[in-house]
């Protein structure tokens, strides 16, 4: 299992899903910059990290969407290579239109940074396999612009289809009907404002992140 | 040559900066504001030759996100 982290000036959690891919897949992953137009030959699962990758400007993830290793994530996305973008990495995926929507300012205006309830709202993906149907779980989330937004017809879609991996329990942001993470219609791309890299020991206060990339991994016991 | 982008939001999407505005506006005392949008203003220096097209592709490309905001282009 060959795994991949896509590092943006400003990225800030990339080494917390380092030792997370790490620790899941007993291999550490290859960290790729920004700037590459190519990643590692055999990557079998990408990750694009939190943080505020080019200092936010002109929009959360806008920038990091037309770097040249974007390219490269999209047209593996298109092979079925799973991407798991978290945070500033589900920003980058909604600009780079891998993922519908868009992600606001919060609608409280607050930075939001506190471990949140959330409900799997659909178990069957490649992500969200292991956990059970409207399972509650709690991960942390920090974020300033995770507020999800998308017309009514596209969200009437995604969720017809579906594709809501994991609504808020408690209304965090303001999100469009509490979704908190959206996969593609492929299935094979994620992306979620919670960070489950920051919820895999005991030490962090909880582990209902693991099981994500136990999952999304396939090392399942 | 000189070109003034100014992105707005769509109607209709939530603005909480906006509001947060208004609501400051208020606290000094500006009572006559029914409501308040707040957007981006980009200005760009073109070559004379730039066209039409270039600008809009730069506008719907990067400058403003299509899924919820509008631009609009102006030659200064």
């Amino acid at each position: 299992m060959k795994t991949a982290v896509i590092v943006f000036p400003g990225s800030n959690c990339d080494r917390d899903m380092a030792v997370a891919l790490e620790q899941v897949t007993g291999r550490a992953p290859a960290m790729v910059w920004h700037r590459e137009s190519e990643l590692p030959d055999g990557v079998d699962f990408i990750a694009l990290p939190g943080g505020f990758s080019y200092g936010d400007y002109l929009r959360s993830g806008a920038m990091a969407a037309r770097s040249p290793i974007l390219r490269a994530v999209s047209d593996a996305a298109g092979r079925g290579v799973p991407v798991l973008g978290v945070c500033n990495g589900f920003q980058v995926l909604t600009e780079a239109q891998l993922l519908p929507g868009a992600l606001m300012r919060n609608a409280g205006l607050n930075f939001v940074c506190r471990t949140v309830p959330l409900t799997v709202a659909n178990s069957q993906s490649m992500f969200t396999a292991a956990y059970g149907s409207d399972e509650a779980i709690n991960i942390p989330v920090a974020h300033h612009d995770g507020n999800y937004f998308a017309d009514a017809e596209t969200l009437d879609r995604i969720e017809g289809e579906g594709r809501v991996a994991f609504r808020y329990a408690d209304s965090v942001n303001g999100s469009a009907r509490d979704i908190a993470g959206v996969l593609n219609d492929a299935g094979n791309v994620l992306g979620m404002m919670p960070h489950p890299e920051r919820a895999i020991d005991r030490a962090h206060g909880g582990t209902d992140g693991l099981r994500l990339f136990e999952a999304a991994l396939g090392v399942l016991a | 040559m000189k070109v003034n982008v100014y992105v707005t939001l769509k109607p209709g999407v939530l603005d909480p900066q906006g509001k947060a505005i208004h609501h400051a506006l208020e606290g000094l005392g500006f009572g006559g504001v029914a409501d308040v949008r707040a957007g981006r203003f980009i200005e760009l220096d073109v070559a004379d030759s730039t066209s039409d097209a270039d600008l809009d592709a730069m506008c719907a490309k990067l400058l403003a996100n299509t899924v919820i905001e509008n631009y609009r282009i102006e030659r200064a």
